[in-house]
This record gives C-alpha cells, structure tokens and sequence, in this order.
C-alpha cells in the first residue's frame, strides 16, 4: 500500500532520508478477471479508478503494451475547458472540469491545476458569429463564457498583436475564465497510484493481441504474456481504436491523423491564459516550468506515423509569429507527435457494442485528455450498472448507421 | 518531405496533395439500405499498414490518383491502376 502524501509526511522523509514506496506495484498477472481495460492512458486508469472508487468492482486488469501515459496522455498539450457548442458537448466537459478541479486532493496528488483563463480568437466575422453562438450555448448551460473585443484580449495578453493591419486581425474572442492547463503526467499518475492502493492490476508492458468472442460474447483476450479470461473488455485506446476494435470484430468510423506539438526554452511566466486561433491553426500556453506549448491542427493525412515534420515547424513558428511578434527570438526545445482518432462529427465513441461485455471508449481525436475524468466516471457507471449514463447518451456507436451525428465540429476542430 | 507518385507529374511533394481517403466500395443508391449507406459514409478500415487511398493533385494537373501507402511510416507506391482516380 502507498503512504499517503502530506506535509507530515514530506517531513518524516526530509528528516529519515528514507525512501518513498513507489506509486504503484508490479502485479503478476492473472489468468482472469472480471473486467480488462485496454490502454494504459488516462481514460483506461481513470474508469479503473472510478471501477473502484464509485462502484467497488475493484479486481480489474488495466493492460497497456508500452509504458502508463505513453500515448496521447502524454502528448496532448494539457488544456483544459467546456466552452463547447452542443449541450451535449458542454455538460460532458464541465462535468470533466469540475473532476479536474478538485482532483487534487480527490486523488492525494498534486496534479497542478491552474485556472487562467481561455481564449478563442475570431479572425472572421464568421468566426465571431460561432463565438457568440458558443457563448449563449455555455451561459445557458452555467458555464462561464463570453465575446470580448481586441482592446479587451489585449488588456489579457499584452504580447498580442491586435492591430487592424496585422494579417488576420483580431476581431475578438470568446473569453472562457473557468479554462486552464494541468500537469498531464501527473493526471495519469495520480489516477494509476489511487487506482492501484484500491486493488487494480496495473500490467505495463503488455499487449493485448487478440480478443476473444464466442457466442456474440466476449470470453478473453490473448497477450503477449498469456491469455486472461474476462467477460468485460473495455478499449480505452488512441491510435489503436481501430486495431482493437477489429479483434471483436466491431467497425469504427474512425480515421487516425497524427497531432504535432512543440515546447520551446522555458522563460520568464509572461502569459497567463491559455490562447488559441483557430484560422491560423495554433494554440498557446506557458507551463509551471515557463516553456510555451505550441500546439497545432491535425496532418493533412491519415498515419500513423508519429515522425515530426519540417512542414509543420515553419507552419508553427509562422502561426505565432503572427499573434505575438516579440516571441521571434524563443528557441523550439522538442517537437512530437500524438495520434488522434478523428471520428466525423467530433464527438468520441463510447459505451456498450453488439459485442456483448465489449465496451468502447475511443473516438477522442483531439479533445480526449481534457475528458479523461468524465470519461472514466461514465465508462465505469456503464459498465458496472450494465446501464448507459444520461450524460454520454449521445455518443453511443449506433448513432452513425442511424444518422444522429453531434456536430461538435465548431468547437472542438483546433480549438483547444 | 514525402514525395507522392502522380502518373502524370512524376515524383511531387505531398503538399501538392489534397488527401481523399481510403478506397472503399461504393454500395448502389438504387438498392441500399440507408444503415449500409451510412456505414459507406462513416466506417472505415483505418489501417495500420499498406492501404490503397485516393488523393487529389489540387496544385499540379489537377487529377485524382491511387496510391498505395504504409500508414506507419508513410512509405508509398504507385498503385497497379495509380491514373484510375475513380478506384473502386
């Protein structure tokens, strides 16, 4: 069992020099449990989390084949907000907001929450019309959101270029105060060491290379370490949505695009909220350390490939250049990429398939880390109650053979 | 860079490109079903590996080609029938 972390305790180490016990332990891996979550990330912990926490199903197997967090949970670019377009939209990701917020001391770990502020860029009158749009939506559905002019946007970000002549000039944005960035290793962290002290396996390092289904059920997977027996499969993948999905022979409307994203040298802390343009493809935040993270818009094509790109480094520095000149002389420390799973109304995929005992959680193109929390609370409701949750009603798979998309795409396409 | 084979232009950087999407097969509007027609919009095979895919040369000859494409590591062929932009 892990010690709980408290300043007593931070004493007691300082004073002993003993060591911490590690935040959670290697297992050996049985032949069976009652439920198997595929990926190792934030989505596949945290449903594992709630499992335990909310529901008592705490025998539960998360398998990842690479290391905890090594996917898009640790590769996303930290933002978080709920100043979505849809309702649907907007509930999930406050609910997720609100997890977010008190998770710290949910999960007796620092996970460094840092409320300050959303800024979404009009650069069109169109643009600006989907910002008032979204504004009405969030208010009526209590989230803090509002159009604020350029005189106002520069009053946030001084740095900004807001003049008439600049290229895409800054008409306004949408100004969301309830947004900010977290510390995304330490959300997946936090979530393993919680999950592992209430009794689920962690298995690192294991791939899961088939899933087996008899009967129009699920019976097991196989892995590279043997094969486990299980009723309950969840895929909580990205980037392998679509490789996992067709082990239990179900179909995805799912189309994997590599994400690229770069950190430059940190600095001094100069910008206090999170900026993003859509038109120019670019969003902006400063982390704890002071290193600014670039993130961008999909690749142009489907991959998998997770290479960098020279295209996309002359696209970024071009991009933000254009907001905030004075930044001409930051060096870029690390590019990478991530892969996103684009479905095509922008909304995830998640909840029960004709496989009975298989569960999807997977669709989350660019918008899954942010949804980690609220994810992992429906996707264990839903599995233990065997009941699909009111709030992730609207994402089941079936809405595409009976055209019910959610048309997210305004607000969730770039702007993170 | 990644150069793509156009039959007509030769060897082009992809960014000539304008990307169409995996080859799938078209079901008939006259007899599907609106699920099946749906799952012809929305699913797809999303390969990780040799995929057969359309692309648009939106900034050369302005022609839709076939290619053929590792989607791991970007690697690329012409496709047996690389000028047939129609695929099937």
């Amino acid at each position: 069992m892990a010690e709980a972390y408290s300043a007593l305790a931070l004493l007691r180490h300082g004073v002993t020099g003993r060591s911490w016990t590690p935040m959670w332990r290697e297992r050996p891996l049985e032949r069976g449990y009652p439920v198997v979550i595929i990926g190792g990330g934030v989505h596949g912990l945290a449903t594992a989390y709630y499992l335990a926490a909310n529901h008592g199903v705490t025998n539960v197997a998360v398998l990842d084949k690479g290391y905890l967090g090594g996917g898009g949970s640790g590769r996303n670019t930290a933002i978080l907000r709920s100043n979505y377009l849809t309702v649907e939209g907007v509930r999930f990701y406050d609910r997720s907001l609100e997890l977010y917020r008190g998770m710290a001391s949910a999960l007796n770990f620092n996970v460094m929450f840092s409320r300050r502020g959303h800024l979404t860029l009009a650069h069109s009158d169109t643009s600006l019309r989907t910002m008032r749009w979204r504004a009405e939506v969030n208010k009526a559905s209590g989230v803090d959101s509002e159009v604020i002019g350029p005189d106002e946007v520069k009053r946030l970000v001084p740095e900004m270029d807001t003049s008439a002549t600049a290229r895409y000039p800054v008409l306004g944005a949408l100004h969301h105060p309830p947004g900010g960035i977290v510390r995304h290793d330490a959300v997946v962290w936090g979530y393993a060491r919680a999950a592992d002290r209430l009794g689920v396996h962690l298995h690192q390092h294991t791939e899961v290379t088939g899933i087996e289904v008899s009967g129009g059920r699920v019976t097991g997977v196989r892995t590279n370490r043997g094969p486990i027996a299980t009723p309950v499969v969840l895929n909580a993948t990205a980037g392998w949505a679509s490789t996992v999905s067709d082990m239990a022979g179900v179909p995805l409307p799912v189309q994997t695009f590599p994400l690229q994203a770069a950190v430059t040298e940190p600095v001094k802390p100069f910008l206090r909220t999170v900026v993003v343009s859509g038109t120019l493809h670019v969003y902006v935040s400063q982390t704890a350390r002071g290193e600014l993270v670039f993130g961008a818009s999909v690749d142009p094509f489907a991959s998998y490939s997770t290479r960098g790109s020279l295209e996309f480094t002359e696209g970024l520095a071009g991009h933000v250049l254009q907001l905030m000149p004075s930044l001409a002389k930051l060096r870029l420390l690390r590019q990478w990429a991530g892969l996103c799973d684009m479905t095509p109304d922008f909304a995830p995929v998640m909840g029960a398939t004709d496989v009975a005992g298989f569960f999807l959680d997977v669709g989350w193109g660019t918008y899954g880390f942010k949804a980690g929390p609220v994810a992992g609370e429906a996707m264990a409701e839903c599995i233990a109650t065997g009941q699909t949750p009111e709030i992730i009603s609207a994402f089941g798979l079936d809405r595409f053979a009976q055209g019910r998309l959610v048309g997210e795409k305004g607000a969730a396409a770039v702007g993170h | 860079m990644i150069l793509l084979p156009c039959p007509w232009c030769g060897p082009r950087d992809a960014d000539e490109f304008g990307y169409a999407g995996e080859i799938r097969p078209r079901p008939d509007p006259s007899t599907t079903t609106p699920a099946e027609w749906r799952g012809y919009l929305y699913l797809r095979r999303n390969t990780a590996g040799w995929t057969r895919e359309r692309w648009f040369h939106r900034m050369g000859c302005r022609r839709y080609l076939v290619l053929e494409r590792d989607t791991t590591n970007n690697d690329v062929r012409p496709s047996t029938d690389a000028s047939s932009g129609s695929g099937s």
